[in-house]
This record gives C-alpha cells, structure tokens and sequence, in this order.
C-alpha cells in the first residue's frame, strides 16, 4: 500500500497518456465523450475478465479456461431464457450465468485444490471439456435473437452525445458493470483478510499455511469467484453484440492475461493490483480500437500487441534483473 | 551387523543391479501405461468400427493428420523439458510458411526446367531460416532478457502471428508448385511424406536428448537452473539452442501444413498451441521441466489420433473430441498424481531400507 | 499452576512405515530455554511439528499448561501459547514488514476485515516489545536478513506467546546478529516465556541453554542440565560414537615448488578488493570471515560466477583469466557451493547424473553423443571411493541423507579431476558423522596434491582442517594465521574484529 500508484502503474499510465496523445494529435477526433465512451464499452467485457484473471494470478496461479466458460454460460442462459420465453429483467441472466459459472469454476477448483495439480494443466483440460461439451451436446447454432432482458439492456445508453455523423451515442450501460465488479474486488483484495490471504499464498504458501490459512477455501473462492465473473461477462458479451455464439471469446484468454502482466502482475504470483489489471486493460483496448484512427490498417493490430508485450516484460524482466544485483551489494 | 560385514561386497554388487533393473521398470512404467492406454484405445476402436478404422485408408489417412501437431509437440516439448513454454510455436510456423509460400507464388512462373527443384528448396530454407530466427529471438527475450517464456512467447506468438498478418493482409497465399505439394501429400513406397519426416525428427529428438552432452544439460537445466549454472553448464547458450531448436521444428512444421493444404494462413491452426501443450502433458513431460521423453509424447499423439478417428467413423462431432480431450488431460494427470503418491510412498520406504541394509554392516 | 509448561508423553509417529519418533518424552518448564539437539533425521523437526499441531502424533499424549491434547491442531498451539520461527522465518515477501507482522495476528482473532491503521498499530507495538526499529513499510523481500528475523521473532510475540520455538534459528545470522539473538531470548525468559531452541551448533547449544534434550533415531538419548554436558559428551550422544578432533598436518613437499593458485591484487567493486594468496598443492587454505566480509563473493570470483574486475590469477604459474564458470572449469577449478539443495544438487535427478553434471562434456564421442561406458565409469569409480551409501546410481539423489549428497556433490567436481576445490561452508546442514567423514575425504584430496580452499565461519572446522587461515573483514584479508598458532577462541575473537558492526558498505564505497 506505498501511495496510490505503484511505480509500475504510473509507467503503463504514462504510455497510455503518450499514446491518446499521438492518436490525438494524428486525428483530433479521437478527442470526443464518444471515443470515450467507445473505448469505455470495449473495454468491459476484457476489463471483468482482467479482474478475475488478476485474482488468479495474485494467488500464484494461471486460468486459461475462464474465456470458455463465459461462453459457455451465455450461451446456456441464452438458450434456456428464450425457451421458457423469459421477458423479464437482464438482472436474472446475470444471475444465472454468474451460477452456472460458479459451478464450472468449482470443477476447477476441485481440481485444483484436491489433486494439487499445475492450475494451467487443469484449466487447459477443463477449458477444452466446457467448451466441447457445450458445442457437442448443447448446440452449435448462434442465437441471433437474445431473450428481451438482454436486448434492453444492450440498448440501455446514458449521457447520450450526437456524434460527428449525426447520430448519438450514449455511456453504455455495460460499463456500469465493470464500474460494479472493480471497485467490489478491490475490496476483496484489500480490505478482506480473504484477499490478503490471496497476496499471502501467492507469495509463499508453504508460510501460508502455516499461519493457519486454509488454502483449499482460498482457492475454492478464487476459482468459483473467476467463474461467477466469467459468466457475468458472458452476458455482457452476448448483450453488446447481440448474439449468443457459442464460438466468441475462446482464443482471447492468452490476450487477457497479457493485458493483466502488462499493468504489473506478475506470472509468479503475489504481485498485482486492480489498478495496474485496469490500465493493462485500457492500453490494449486502445491499441486495438484506435490504430484504424491513426491511419494504421486493422492487420497491424496483433503485432503492434505483441511488441508492447515484449517490450513491457522486457523492461519488467530488466528492471528486476537490477534490482536483484542492487540487493545483493545491500545485503553486505 | 559385524555377520553381514563378510558377505557385503557381493550383495553390494546384487543389489546394485537389481535395483538398475528395477529403476529401469520403474521409469517405463508411465510409458507402459500410455502404452497400455493407446493399444486400448486401438482395439477398441477396431472392434467398435472394424471396417473404416482397420483399413490402410484409414491409416494412410492417420498419417496425414498428426505429422503437423506431431511435430508441434516436440517443439513445445523442447521447451517444456527447460521449465518453459513456446506458445509461438504455431505463430512462427504459419510465418514460415508465408515467407515460404510468397518466395514460392511470387517466383514460380519464371521458374522452368531444373530450376523448379532450386526454387523448392529455397522455400524449404527460408521457411526453416525464419523458423531458426523466430526461434533465437525467442531464446534471446528468455535466456538473455530474463522474460518468463509462458509471457516471452505469448508476446511473440502475437508479434509473429501480426507480422504474418501485415505481410499478407489477412488473407491466404494460394498455389504451390505440384512438385512441392509432395511434401505434404506425396508417398514413399507406401508411406505418406509427412509420416517419414515426423518419425525422423521423433528418432533424431530422442536421440539428442537422450544420448547427447545437449539433451543431458536440458534436461539438468530444467530440473534446476541455478545447480546447473554452478556445475559449469552454460544456461543462456542451452536456452538459445533449445528455442532455436524449438523454431526450427515449427518451420518444418510450417512446410508440410502448406505443402499439404496448398494455402498459407496468418491464422492456421491457432488451437495447435494448447493441443501441442495437451499433448506434452499427456506424454509424460513435467510441466515444471526436467523429466519427459519423445516416445511418451508419439504414444501420446498416436492415441489421440486413434481417439481422433474412431470418434469420426463413430460420429461424433470434433467438438465431442474436444471435451473428451478435455478430459482425458485431467483423467491422466490425475491418475499420474494419485500413482506418484502411492509410488513414492513405496520407493522412500524402499530406498530406505536397501540403504539400512547396504550401510548395516558399518 | 503447575511448573511445566508443555508435556510430551511417549509420543511416538511413523511416515509410510518408517518410525520417525519412538515414544519420545520432553518437558519444558516456563521460562525456561532449552536446547533440543540431535543430527539431521534425528527426529528434531518432526517432533516441533506435532509440537505445533501441524502433524498429529501415532500414539502419545501432548499436555499444553495442564490441558491434555491427543490431537492437536496449528490453531490450538497457537492458542495455547505456542509460537514457531522456523528456519526460513515463514514470511510474506511480497507484502509489508507491517502486514507480515500483523497478519497472523488478525487471523488468529478470527478478523474477516483489514483496517489499515490497526495493522500499522500491530506492527509498530510488534516491535516496540523487542526494542528495535525496521522500515515496516518495506516489502520484507527487500529487507536484510537480519530484519527478515526480527520481523519473525516479534510476530511471534504478538501472540501471548509462552513458547518460543526457534528452529534452527542461526543458520543466516553473522556472529553479531547471533549475539542480539541470544539478548532477546534472554529478554523473553526474563518475562517467563520458554524457549525451545533446535540446533546443532554446539558452541550455541552450550551457550545460550540451561537444559539440554538429545534425540537420535527418533528416540530420547539424553536430558539434563547444561552443566552435565561439554562438547565431546555432545557430540557422543548425538552420534553414538566418539569422534575424535585432530587437525590437518600439511607437510610440503619441496621448498621450491610454484603455488598451484596464486591470486594477486585481486578486486571486485563493492565485494573484495586488494587481495592476493597462494595456495600450494596439498594444502588446506581456510577463508574465514564474518557473514559480509567478502569470502563468499571471493570464491564466487575464482570460479567465474561473478568475476573480478581487477587483479590477476595464476594457476600453476600460468596467468589465467577467468570470465565465466566455464573458464574455470576448464583450468581445473572446482567449487563446492554453500547452499547444497538449490546450487548444488539437481534433487531430483538420479544420483548418477549428479555426479557427471561438470564432467560430461569431456565424456563425448562424436556429434557430441555421451560414451556410456565413461559415464558409468566415473559413476561406479566415485560412489566407491567416497562411500556413497546408495542401493543404486539411478536413483534420485534426493533420497539420501545430507551426508551423502554432500559427497555427491564433492564427487561431481572430483570427476572433472580438479587441481584446485573451493569449498563453500563444506559440511552447512550435515550432520556430525558424516561431516568427520567429509573432512577426511577433503585431506585425502589435498595429500594426493589438491589445492583446497574453505570457505566458512564454522571456527573448529577451519582451525582443525586449514593448515593456513586468511581472515578476511570487509573484502579484504586482513590478516593470516597458520593452523597450529591459533586457538578456536582467538580466531573468533579476530574475526569480530575491532567491534565488527560497521556496515561493510561505507568503506567499500572507495574499492
């Protein structure tokens, strides 16, 4: 808790300002609450999987499965409103994907916490399981018409703008889920002895558990937790593109867990804020969203990723390599 | 004790050969249990579907599918055996293959007479060219940056992939010459060109790791990076060698999946990499690095390619394939975790005891 | 209230058929500092263990304050009174000093939520009952090790401890921070608090004890008042035998002969600097020093791990340069490092492999292909020499005891046929029977005409085995002393030095 930002934080913040700034200056357009409120809609539903990916990797761990549970749990719930003809508010599809993830982020916990195996093995099995079972013995057809709840919730824009061609454009209300998810596992994290109990196993669990932290519980929460974000995501996928397809997501979860090293968690565990998750976050969506705005075509998109990954844990790696060598002069 | 004192040297020499034989069963006993494992899945398959499934077609067809992932996998293995990963594995063949593929498409016209066979090697060498650079850079963010390779490579499996991207837009580059087709579709005698290659490189990685000063510092490096530096073991050059290696494989990998789809794409075959991952799991290599061998891992790819095509003549859909993949990963890192339990119970117990019995008669 | 404060009846417990403790009884009396002792696999850290709850006794019974335990779980040691610092100090290091101090503490109040100024307040009264002053908004992970332990020892005292149990608690610890260590346990037993304090040092256990317990084969050998024990009697309940401590003869061989090592002038910025030594074959040159001085850092240097940047090295006469590990080996330098399961060893690899990690590039035919005949060559030729108790080379070398894999890892440099074998603290972590035997073998090594250097700051091991001892304080050598001249309590009284707690950096800044 040294002061708000981190120096890693401050880092990814400065290149973020860099970059508005040049994507600004190249076309002045991106200066509008509309780009705002573009920027802010993509980045949600990457944004809720940040989170859950942070939790995760603060607890020293990797989930590469919670993409395919997010299509999994909105592509049930989809389905399953539309066959009982459910009109009523989105707040029950949330309700139900958030359990059907809880439920599939328990099998990895399970997993996890009683055949102590490797969490990226298992979350790379359980990953392919979710996802064949659902396209085998679910479906494959895209919904194309979600269940009414969904659609008004898509729909729902608040401080609308007129934009440069006429229409307008509103703050979506999806942001307002991420604006619901950061600021709850922030204080999970840092004013639970639950979260701090996350920090302690991912720093040294062997002294965690000799301090009397019950591991299994810790993990049992950090995974079903994961799943319950997976499937709010999940919907808030589906809604914002109104389809439910059973192909989304899977794929993008190595890209996530990018974006959450990139703002300063660390692969090894017990190191990350939702702050640093957050702006690792921003970064890639404005990468991704604004090259077209610079004048740079869309294919460029994927390399340019790849170089700023490899830069930002270069330096990382770096920096630390320093600091290890300054220690040891120290330790004298 | 002074009573055994006499006989110890000879039961010294007994025990000491019994014992090597035993280690020896002791180590084969994973790989008897995936060879166990794959010859079910063959006779169950056979008997469930005995037409399609034991007919040469179908294993002509075999033999054209799981050559690529093949040797994928033992370009992820390589890396795994360090204690790493090489997620750019697939990124860097499709690049390869590209490179390739454009040097092909771009100069084939010209290209009559007895320069066809100059052009095709050519494109043989850029594609294993590039996959040897992609390589050395990954070696390079790992051994000299210090990066951990799980991120070094998911970065450049993205960079790799984008630069695949911008060089071709997005789209795919299209016809080869016939001749070099045969690389992914020819036959030798009766067997299919990309079996050949990937039974040569599955002998010549077993024999690299097992028998070479190389293989045996991969495998130390892996178990314990920092023993191995103090044991003289240059760490940087084995980790550059190995990535290099690792790219090296991917480009050959690159080269037969053009040759055998008459198309190069920036995004071929994108779930390879955690197939590649699934399959180096199931073949017995430690995720953590140090232990694991090339015919655990062809066991393993051969009993998902019998899995693979059973479900096909029984079916059922890729996507059942998936989840029973899915599955059988957890299932058999499972059984490994309950199995070493048990094992190392016995073995400590064991251990201890010869050790009683050979220092007894100090 | 009765006198004992913890109770250990008949407690017996086994691990896969393997009787790790056989009806072991120990009482301790509040405010009370007693020494358990017995070598490595005596049972020692299986028996804290039950002690704290973390492994439940077979049979037996654990009376804590009169209260009867016959399962005891972590939470209620904890409850008790009973406080572990282990080994490793069992810390966060990625969180604060503060938190570290005060996360156990509100776990154990059964605390959902974390108020912020409450840990601050923890902390800081964490350290006020030991008197001393750290950073506690540091990260522990960037603290010294001197801190890291206080941090340990005043969180256990957070918790209304009545006993202390310190496991091995002076394996990082100079001999300074070994004196306030012993300041604070004397503190603690002043307010009445016992303490269990589990070594092998014998110069600590005579010390800072008032009663003493011996385990060996996980069964009681002996208990009773410091008074009743010295040194040899230690030793012999430890081990079972009489050992006897000689010292090494060095006898030159011809006056005229060049020093197998010579280093001149030899300087790393902010390590050592100005220092220049020769070492002669069959001698057993001593580096001794306090924790800090340079002696680890020096060695690092002769083998390449961190090398100089000035001076120069001759081996035989010949000047060498060596840059890299590499360079070393190849001029026949070879280095038995100080932290054996993380440098030294490959766990769990086969013993044989262990045994050729340094030799195996010598042992190819062509295309780089290992001769297997060679390999096991070595492998059979170095487990016989150096009684490697072991049923078979294949196994993993993890399962032999720390004697043993402390010959495996001698027999790794042995291989590559070295002239000179630095030693890094040789015998850390080995227990006395076999340490006698490992210093055997080391004089076998230099009477066939090695050149051995040890490194170490255990006293007796120096002055029995180094017939010269170079004194290093702060990166230089300071001064030189022949094996015979010198007694173990002059050598400690030189190696503190002048009063030996300036911080080496001040000087070193001018290097």
């Amino acid at each position: 808790m040294n002061g708000i930002f981190s120096r890693n934080e401050a880092f990814v913040a400065l290149i973020i300002l860099g970059l508005v700034l040049i994507i600004g200056s190249i076309n002045p357009n991106f200066f509008t609450l509309g780009t705002l409120y573009d920027l802010l809609r993509s980045s949600v539903v990457m944004g809720i999987f940040g989170v859950g990916v942070l939790m995760v990797l603060v607890s020293g761990g990797t989930d590469i499965s919670f993409t395919a549970i997010a299509a999994f749990c909105t592509y049930v719930t989809s389905r399953y409103l539309n066959s009982i003809g459910f009109e009523g508010s989105v707040l029950v599809a949330f309700l139900i994907s958030g359990a059907i993830g809880v439920l599939l982020g328990l099998i990895n916990a399970i997993l996890i916490s009683s055949f102590k195996l490797p969490t990226l093995i298992v979350t790379l099995g359980t990953g392919n399981m979710f996802r064949g079972f659902m396209l085998a013995f679910i479906g494959t057809k895209i919904v194309t018409v979600l269940p009414p709840g969904m659609i008004r919730f898509s729909r729902t824009e608040f401080f609308p703008v007129t934009t440069l061609i006429g229409g307008t454009n509103g703050l979506s209300a999806a942001v307002f889920v991420l604006l619901a998810v950061v600021p709850v596992t922030w204080y999970i994290l840092n004013y639970t002895m639950l979260g701090r109990g996350i920090y302690a196993i991912g720093g040294d669990r062997v002294a965690a558990e000799r301090a009397g932290l019950n591991i299994n519980v810790i993990q049992f929460f950090i995974y079903c937790y994961v799943g319950f974000l997976a499937g709010i995501a999940g919907i808030v996928h589906s809604s914002l593109v109104r389809t439910a397809n059973p192909f989304d997501l899977v794929g993008t979860e190595l890209s996530v867990i990018a974006a959450v090293v990139l703002g300063g968690a660390r692969i090894t565990g017990g190191h990350g804020t939702i702050l640093g998750a957050i702006l690792g976050v921003f970064l890639v969506i404005i990468i991704n969203n604004s090259l077209i705005m610079m004048g740079v075509p869309s294919y460029w998109q994927s390399a340019v990723i790849g170089m700023i990954i490899i830069l930002g844990t270069s330096i990382t790696a770096l920096q630390s390599k320093r600091e290890s060598r300054v220690s040891i002069v120290d330790n004298q | 004790m002074s009573t055994h004192f006499s006989s110890r040297t000879p039961k010294t020499r007994d025990s000491l050969s019994l014992s090597r034989l035993l280690g020896i069963l002791r180590i084969d006993n994973n790989l008897l249990r995936l060879l166990v494992i794959t010859v079910a899945i063959f006779v169950v398959m056979s008997l469930l579907r005995p037409h399609p499934f034991l007919t040469l077609r179908n294993f002509r067809s075999m033999s054209y599918q799981f050559p690529e992932l093949g040797i994928l996998s033992i370009a992820m293995m390589l890396a795994m055996l360090t204690g790493g990963i090489d997620l750019s594995v697939v990124g860097t063949a499709n690049l390869a293959g590209i490179l390739a593929a454009k040097l092909l498409t771009t100069l084939s016209p010209e290209a009559a007479g007895g320069h066809i066979a100059l052009l095709i090697l050519g494109a043989i060498f850029v594609a294993l060219g590039i996959g040897i650079l992609c390589g050395i850079f990954n070696g390079f963010l790992v051994a000299k940056i210090g990066i951990p390779p799980i991120l070094a490579t998911l970065g450049t499996m993205q960079l790799y992939t984008g630069i695949a991207l911008v060089i071709t837009k997005g789209y795919a580059v299209l016809g080869y010459l016939e001749q070099f087709l045969f690389i992914g579709n020819g036959v030798l005698w009766i067997f299919p060109v990309p079996l050949i290659l990937f039974v040569l490189v599955a002998f010549i990685f077993a024999m690299v790791l097992s028998k070479t000063v190389f293989g045996f510092y991969l495998f130390m490096l892996g178990t314990n990076a920092t023993a191995a530096r103090f044991s003289g073991i240059n760490n940087t050059l084995v980790l550059l060698k190995t990535y290099l290696l690792s790219g090296f494989l991917a480009g050959l990998a690159g080269i037969i999946v053009i040759a055998r789809t008459n198309s190069a794409k920036a995004d071929y075959g994108t779930s390879y990499v955690l197939q590649a991952v699934l399959v180096c799991v199931l073949g017995g290599i430690n995720p953590s690095g140090g232990f694991g061998t090339v015919s655990g891992l062809v066991l393993a790819i051969l009993s998902l390619q019998f899995l693979s095509s059973g479900f096909n003549m029984l079916r059922f859909s890729n996507f059942f394939k998936e989840f029973i993949w899915g599955l059988v990963l957890l299932l058999v890192m499972v059984i490994n975790y309950l199995s070493t339990l048990y094992q190392s119970r016995r073995q400590l117990q064991k251990t201890r005891e010869a050790i009683a019995e050979v220092s007894g008669g100090k | 209230m009765s006198e004992d404060f913890l109770v250990v009846k008949n407690v017996s417990k086994s691990f896969a058929g393997i009787q790790a403790l056989k009806k072991v009884n120990l009482v301790i009396r509040r405010g009370e500092v007693r020494c358990l002792v017995g070598e490595n696999g005596s049972g020692k850290s299986t028996l804290i263990k039950i002690i704290a709850g973390v492994e439940a006794p077979d049979e037996g019974e654990i009376i804590i304050g009169g209260k009867s335990f016959r399962r005891l779980y972590p939470i209620d040691a904890i409850r008790e009174g009973i406080q572990i610092i282990y080994q490793d100090f069992s810390l966060f290091p990625n969180l604060t000093a503060a938190e570290n101090l005060a996360f156990n503490y509100l776990l154990q109040k059964k605390q959902r939520s974390v108020n912020w100024k409450d840990v601050q307040k923890i902390a800081r009264e964490a350290m006020k009952n030991i008197d001393v002053t750290i950073d506690l908004n540091r990260r522990v992970e960037e603290l010294p090790v001197a801190d890291k332990q206080l941090v340990a020892i005043s969180r256990a005292l957070l918790h209304n401890a009545r006993l202390i149990i310190m496991d091995e608690p002076t394996t990082a610890l100079t001999r300074k921070e070994v004196r306030s260590l012993f300041q604070v346990i004397t503190k603690l037993q002043r307010e009445g608090i016992s303490v269990l304090f589990v070594s092998h040092k014998l110069d600590e256990i005579l010390e800072i004890s008032e009663r003493v317990t011996i385990l060996r084969n996980g069964q009681n050998v002996a208990d009773g008042d410091r008074s009743e024990f010295d040194r040899n009697k230690l030793i012999f309940h430890m081990t079972g035998r009489e050992i006897e401590e000689t010292r090494y003869q060095y006898v030159p061989r011809h006056s005229s002969e060049t020093p197998l090592l010579r280093v001149d002038g030899l300087s790393r910025q902010g390590s050592f600097a100005n220092v220049s030594f020769c070492v002669y074959p069959g001698e057993i040159v001593g580096i001794t020093g306090l924790l800090g001085s340079g002696r680890t850092e020096l060695a690092m240097a002769l083998f390449g791990l961190k090398p100089a940047t000035r001076g120069e090295i001759y081996l035989n006469g010949k000047h060498i340069h060596i840059r890299n590990v590499q360079d070393a080996i190849r001029h026949g330098i070879g280095y038995v490092p100080e932290d054996r399961l993380t440098e030294g060893l490959f766990l769990p690899q086969s013993i044989g492999n262990n045994m050729v990690a340094s030799v195996i590039a010598r042992l190819k035919k062509k295309m780089g292909i290992i001769d297997p005949q060679k390999r096991d060559h070595h492998i059979e030729r170095w487990i016989k020499t150096l009684k490697i108790v072991t049923p078979s080379p294949t196994l993993p070398v993890r399962s032999l005891s720390g004697g043993n894999q402390q010959r495996v890892v001698l027999a790794k440099w042995l291989t590559t046929n070295p002239k000179v074998l630095i030693l890094n603290g040789p015998t850390v972590g080995v227990d006395i029977g076999s340490k006698t035997d490992i210093h055997h073998i080391i004089r076998n090594l230099a009477q066939e005409g090695i050149g051995a250097v040890i490194i170490s700051d255990d006293i007796p091991e120096i002055i029995q085995n180094c017939n010269r001892i170079l004194l290093m304080r702060r990166g230089r050598i300071v001064e030189e002393f022949s094996g015979d001249q010198i007694t173990e309590e002059e050598l400690a009284r030189k190696m503190i030095g002048g009063d030996g707690s300036e911080p080496v950096s001040s000087e070193m800044a001018f290097v």
